[in-house]
C-alpha cells in the first residue's frame, strides 16, 4: 500500500510535459475526463479526475415548492433515484416538522434496501464482473455483460435476477421502477399490500441465497489475486459514514461517523442536521465538482472516503446475522488486507447486498408496512436536512423554504463529491503504478476505469452496460497540437 | 329527436341547439378536446375537436349539428394536426411531466398519450414567469398555463368573482391574477371554487397536496382519457346521463 499523497495532484513545472487526456470517461453520471501529464521518458507528474459537467440542480429547484423537491431530485440519477428521492423527502421532513409513522418509515426503509440491493447488483454483476472475471486487460472483445454471460451464465442470470428483484421492491414502494413518487414529505402516498407483500414473499430467500454466492464470489476473486488486489489502487483514507445509536450499520438513518485513516474517531454519532459544522466543500478550477473535507483537518488533509468499504468497515457492527458473519470474515482475512484495499469496496459492496436482501426479508414480515397512517405533519420548519447512505456513500441533501413553501436554497453533497478526492489518489496510485514510463494501451486505459469504477456505480450511469465507454486519450504536445490519438467508441469496439 | 349527422359513418342523433361535440359525447362518440367543457359555454380556442366537413373545418365544440352533416373526426389527417397543435402546447409551456404533481392527472399530457404525441416536435419556449405563491393554500404555476380560459370563465361565471384573467396579445398573451397587486393573495379566491377544479393542467394547485395521490391511483393511469371524456358526459341529448 502506498502512503497517502497528493504530490501527482499539480505537476512543478507543468510547461514543458505532454497531456494526455483521456475524455470522455464514460460510464459516469455525465461527463468526467481524465488527464495526465507527462515528461519525455513518459514518467507521470500529474493525475487528475475532472468531472466536467454542470448539473445545475441546486439553482434550479430554487423557487419551486418544497413538496416538489424529493421528485424532481432523484431526476439527478437513473441508478439510484430513490436515494436523492429519500434523502429530499428526509430534509422535507423536517420542514414540515414530522414524526413519521411506523408504516412510512418502513414503506422508505424496504425502498431504499431494494435499491442498495438493484443498484449494488448492477455495480457487481453488470459494470464491472467483466474486469473482476476476465482481468483488466483481457480481451476487450469479451470484457463486457455478454462475455459474462457466454462465460459464466449461472453468475449473469443471477446479477440479472438480483437487480430485477430490487427494481420490483421499488415499483411496489414507489410506483415506478425508477423515478418513482413514493416518498412525500411527512412520510409515503402507499402503503405495501398483502398481495404486494406476497409477491416479494415468494423470492426473497432465493434473493439471499443468491447474495450470500455473491459474497463468495468477491471473496474468491481477491483470493484469487491477493496481490493485485491488495495494492491496486489502494491508499490510506479518513472515512465518514452513517452509524446507527448504537454503531449498527444504518443505510437509512443515523448520526455521523468520522474517523481518521489512522483509526482515531474524529466525531460520532453527530447529528447530521448541521453538518456544515464539520464538513466544509473546497473549490479547484479544473474541475465543476467540489472537494468536501473535514473542517477540523482542513482542506489539503481533511478530504475523506465514503461508500460500501467506509462502512462495512467503519460501523460497530451489522444488524443482520449473515452480513455480519460475512464482515467478520471480511475484516478478518489476510490480515486485514481486504478491508483497506480499494478492490475490496467491491467485497464490501456485496455484503451490502446480502444486508440489504436480509433486511428486505425482515420488513416484509413486518404487518406495519400494511398500516394505514401514512403522513404525519408538525410544525413548520424554515430549515431541512436529510441525510442518507446511498449505494455510493453517503448523500446530503439541504433545503431552506420560505413562508410561501418556496425553495430558497439547496445545497447537495452527493457520494461521488464525497469520494471526489479518493478516486483521484485511486487513479494516481494506478497511474503511477501501471501507466509511468511505458506506452498507452486499451488495457492500461482500462486500469485507470477499474479503479474508477471500484468506488461509484454511478459513474456508469452514462452508458448502458458492456463495460465499453467510448474513450479517447489524446497525446498533446506542449502547444497543444495533437501527437497521437488512441480511440476507441462503442462503434469500435 | 330524429334528426341525425354522420360522424365517421355513424349516425349520431341530436336535439336542437346542441353542438357537434355535444351530441356526439352524448352518443358516446369521443372527439378529442382541450378546452371544452360540458359545464361551460363552449369556448372554441384550442381547436383540438376541429372536425372537417366536406372541404371545410370547423371546431365542433361551438359548431351547431345540422341533419344531414357528414362529418370526419377520427381520420389520420386531423389526428396528425391535433398532435401538431398538442406538440404546440407543450413546446410553449413548462410541461416537465417528470416534476409535475399533475402528472397522471392532467389533461394534455392525458391527450398526448392518447394521441401518441411521442416528441414535442417544436423547440421549447422555456417561458419563465415568476410562481404566485403568495396566497396560504394556493398556488400558481403560470409557466404551465395553455390558455384554455376554464378558470376564466370558472371564476366569472360561477363563482362570480372573476380572479383570473387574460392579458396580452399573441404569442405575449398571458394569464394574469385581477387584483391591484397582481398577487393572488389580494383576490377572494377560495378552495372550494369552481375556478380550483377546472384547471386542465398544473397551474391553480392546491398547495401542499403534491405527490400524494400514488402512481396508478391518478386519474389517467387506469383509462384513457378518450374513455373518460365519455364517463362525464351527460349522454341524451336532453343533458342526463345514460342508466
Amino acid at each position: 500500500m502506498t502512503d497517502i499523497s497528493n504530490n501527482l495532484e499539480t505537476a512543478e513545472h507543468p510547461e514543458n510535459l505532454r497531456r494526455v487526456a483521456i475524455d470522455p470517461v464514460s460510464r459516469v453520471e455525465g461527463h468526467g475526463k481524465v488527464t495526465l501529464l507527462l515528461d519525455e521518458n513518459d514518467h507521470i507528474h500529474q493525475v487528475r479526475l475532472h468531472i466536467v459537467e454542470f448539473r445545475g440542480f441546486e439553482k434550479f429547484i430554487q423557487g419551486r415548492p418544497y413538496w416538489e423537491a424529493p421528485v424532481m431530485v432523484q431526476r439527478l440519477c437513473g441508478i439510484c433515484p430513490v436515494s436523492h428521492h429519500l434523502a429530499a423527502s428526509k430534509a422535507m421532513d423536517t420542514i414540515v416538522g414530522a414524526t413519521l409513522t411506523p408504516t412510512a418509515e418502513k414503506a422508505r426503509r424496504l425502498m431504499h434496501y431494494g435499491q442498495i440491493l438493484q443498484s449494488h447488483a448492477l455495480h457487481f454483476f453488470h459494470l464491472c464482473s467483466p474486469d473482476l472475471l476476465f482481468g483488466f486487460d483481457s480481451d476487450v472483445a469479451k470484457r463486457n455483460i455478454v462475455g459474462v454471460i457466454h462465460a459464466y451464465p449461472e453468475i449473469a442470470k443471477q446479477g440479472v435476477l438480483l437487480r430485477k428483484y430490487g427494481q420490483e421492491v421499488i415499483r411496489i414502494t414507489a410506483g415506478k421502477r425508477i423515478h418513482g413518487t413514493g416518498s412525500i414529505p411527512g412520510g409515503v402516498n402507499k402503503n405495501v399490500s398483502l398481495e404486494e407483500r406476497d409477491y416479494l414473499l415468494k423470492d426473497i430467500e432465493q434473493m439471499i441465497t443468491w447474495s450470500r454466492d455473491a459474497v463468495g464470489i468477491a471473496r474468491q476473486l481477491f483470493e484469487q489475486n491477493l496481490a493485485l488486489y491488495n495494492d491496486f489502487g489502494t491508499f490510506k483514507a479518513h472515512t465518514l459514514n452513517l452509524v446507527r445509536e448504537d454503531g449498527a450499520m444504518d443505510l437509512y438513518h443515523g448520526g455521523l461517523r468520522a474517523r481518521s485513516m489512522d483509526g482515531e474517531t474524529m466525531f460520532d454519532h453527530y447529528d447530521y442536521g448541521h453538518y456544515w459544522d464539520v464538513i466544509f466543500e473546497d473549490v479547484k478550477p479544473w474541475s465543476y465538482m467540489k472537494f468536501p473535507f473535514l473542517r477540523s483537518l482542513g482542506p489539503e488533509t481533511g478530504w475523506y472516503r465514503v461508500g460500501p468499504l467506509t462502512r462495512v468497515t467503519q460501523c460497530d457492527f451489522i444488524p443482520t446475522p449473515l452480513a455480519n458473519q460475512a464482515r467478520m470474515a471480511f475484516l478478518a482475512f489476510n490480515g486485514g488486507s481486504a478491508a483497506k484495499a480499494t478492490l475490496g469496496t467491491h467485497w464490501a459492496r456485496m455484503i451490502e447486498m446480502l444486508h440489504a436482501a436480509e433486511l428486505i426479508r425482515e420488513l416484509l414480515h413486518d404487518t406495519d408496512l400494511q398500516g394505514t397512517e401514512l403522513v404525519n405533519i408538525g410544525k413548520r420548519q424554515e430549515r431541512g436536512v436529510g441525510v442518507i447512505e446511498a449505494p455510493r456513500g453517503t448523500l446530503i441533501h439541504h433545503y431552506k423554504v420560505d413562508e410561501h413553501d418556496q425553495i430558497t436554497r439547496c445545497n447537495l453533497i452527493v457520494s461521488t463529491t464525497h469520494n471526489n478526492q479518493s478516486m483521484n489518489e485511486a487513479i494516481r496510485q494506478v497511474a503511477r503504478r501501471y501507466l509511468d514510463g511505458r506506452k498507452l494501451t486499451e488495457g492500461l486505459l482500462n486500469h485507470i476505469e477499474v479503479a474508477i469504477r471500484a468506488f461509484d456505480p454511478c459513474l456508469s450511469c452514462a452508458t448502458h452496460a458492456l463495460g465499453k465507454m467510448p474513450l479517447e486519450v489524446e497525446l498533446v504536445d506542449a502547444e497543444g497540437t495533437r501527437v497521437n490519438v488512441l480511440a476507441r467508441s462503442a462503434n469500435h469496439m | 329527436m330524429n334528426d341525425t349527422f354522420q360522424l365517421d359513418g355513424a349516425s349520431v342523433p341530436f336535439a336542437p341547439g346542441q353542438t357537434v361535440m355535444q351530441a356526439a359525447l352524448a352518443a358516446g362518440h369521443y372527439i378529442p378536446h382541450l378546452c371544452y367543457h360540458p359545464e361551460f359555454k363552449p369556448h372554441g380556442s384550442c381547436k383540438l375537436c376541429t372536425v372537417k366537413i366536406g372541404n371545410h373545418t370547423a371546431a365542433s365544440c361551438t359548431m351547431p349539428a345540422e341533419a344531414g352533416l357528414e362529418i370526419e373526426s377520427d381520420i389520420e389527417e386531423l389526428n396528425a394536426l391535433r398532435r401538431t397543435l398538442v406538440q404546440m402546447l407543450f413546446a410553449e409551456g413548462n410541461h416537465f411531466c417528470p416534476s409535475c404533481e399533475k402528472s397522471g392527472n392532467c389533461v394534455l399530457q392525458a391527450l398526448g398519450y392518447d394521441l401518441e404525441v411521442h416528441t414535442a416536435g417544436f423547440r421549447h419556449m422555456y417561458p419563465d414567469r415568476p410562481l404566485d405563491a403568495s396566497h396560504p393554500e394556493i398556488l400558481l404555476d403560470f409557466n404551465r398555463c395553455v390558455l384554455c380560459e376554464l378558470c376564466v370563465r370558472a371564476s366569472g361565471e360561477v363563482d362570480g368573482k372573476s380572479v383570473f384573467a387574460l392579458a396580452g396579445r399573441g404569442i405575449t398573451k398571458h394569464l394574469i391574477v385581477n387584483s391591484a397587486s397582481g398577487l393572488l393573495k389580494d383576490t377572494n379566491i377560495a378552495l372550494t371554487d369552481k375556478a380550483m377544479e377546472v384547471c386542465p393542467v398544473g397551474v391553480i394547485l392546491k398547495k401542499r397536496v403534491g405527490f400524494s395521490k400514488p402512481i396508478g391511483e391518478r386519474r389517467y393511469d387506469q383509462r384513457p382519457i378518450s374513455a373518460q371524456a365519455l364517463d362525464d358526459a351527460p349522454r341524451t341529448p336532453t343533458g342526463a346521463k345514460h342508466e
